[in-house]
């Protein structure tokens, strides 16, 4: 199953935060790669989706979004870290 | 919701839909929009469609080449091939008309996207479909009068499958360096037989690691990873290597 970019994931994440992820850098809890979400790899053909490190494979984040709530699990981020350009 | 106001042909089977998007609130060239149908017994399907057309900014140039494409505030553009068995591509390539509705979510994505500040060559290259975010990258630089150097690589089957190809050739005529690569059959005297893009053909047509440029791939996920893996074998910088995939996904 080939996998798509984050990119691919923006709609669903543009729901949940507040700002475009995409463009945010994480820091991958397993082998410590840092690079924008965008860049990582999103498989979505599951109920939910789910971005992988494009270094190591691992789970960054999860999200499953049902008829009236969504699970989001980011255990696999050390951290995100997005502009917050002044107002 | 937004409104199809006006589609045009690109080629036997894709489509540019003009869509009216009432309140939309511009967007970066390289961006794309979510597209929801939601059939009568509330079935739904979402799908990404990249952006074709550029916002103008205040005080654009509305004439010139590509002027047409210069959207006012409200109006987007979006391109669509149908993908086998598509759900949703194959209503919008084939079926939408003037005057249906469509629920547009966007804009959508800020890493796959060129921003006229950036004044670094940008190296484009597309696969099939994957041409349309670089064609609005191409029509930003114009519009807002960018000098960065841009160069475009375009891989496709087939002569009759080639999209925006009055403007591409219009533009490589104005001096934009395009290349055209055909992968399944070329037109008669064509100078490189039909094949994928391979090494010898990026070294020959697109900028060399050392000018540092930022380079943009789209197209299918094996045409991105293959292109992409080259660039990266050539010695281009992985951080500067954007890429973005249509997938297997109908």
């Amino acid at each position: 199953m080939k996998p798509l970019d984050g990119n691919a994931a923006a709609g669903q994440l543009r729901t949940i935060f507040a700002v475009d992820v995409t463009a945010a850098t994480g820091r991958c809890a397993g082998c410590g790669r840092t690079a924008p979400l965008g860049a990582a790899q999103s498989y979505q053909q599951a109920p939910g989706i789910v971005l992988r490190c494009p270094g190591c494979d691992a789970v960054l984040l999860r999200v499953v979004a049902g008829p009236d709530r969504t699970w989001l699990d980011g255990r696999g981020l050390a951290y995100l870290q997005f502009d917050t350009p002044a107002s | 919701m937004a409104a199809v106001s006006e589609v045009r042909v690109e080629t036997a089977t894709a489509r540019t839909l003009v869509l009216d998007v009432p309140g939309w609130p511009g967007h970066d060239a390289g961006q794309h929009v979510d597209v929801r149908l939601t059939a009568p017994d509330g079935y739904t399907a979402v799908r990404s469609y990249s952006i074709a057309s550029v916002v103008a900014e205040h005080g654009a140039p509305t004439v010139g080449p590509g002027a047409s494409t210069i959207t006012d505030g409200d109006r987007i553009e979006i391109t669509v091939e149908p993908v086998v068995d598509g759900e949703v591509s194959s209503y919008l390539a084939g079926v939408a008309a003037a005057g249906d509705e469509l629920e547009v979510r966007g804009p959508i994505g800020g890493w796959f996207a060129w921003r006229p500040a950036q004044t670094e060559p940008v190296q484009l290259i597309g696969g099939g479909s994957g041409v349309v975010p670089l064609m609005a990258m191409v029509r930003a630089r114009t519009a807002a009068a960018s000098s960065a150097p841009f160069r475009l690589l375009y891989s496709t089957r087939r002569p009759q499958s080639v999209i925006y190809r009055s403007e591409l050739e219009r533009r490589a005529a104005d001096g934009l360096p395009f290349t055209l690569v055909y992968t399944r059959s070329a037109p008669p005297g064509w100078a490189r037989p039909p094949g994928r893009i391979d090494a010898a053909l990026l070294a020959a047509t697109t900028f060399a690691p050392d000018e540092a440029p930022t380079c943009y791939v789209c197209g299918p996920t094996p045409f991105v990873e293959a292109v992409a893996d080259q660039l990266l074998a050539a010695g281009h910088d992985p951080g500067r290597v954007r890429t973005e995939r249509f997938g297997g996904q109908s």
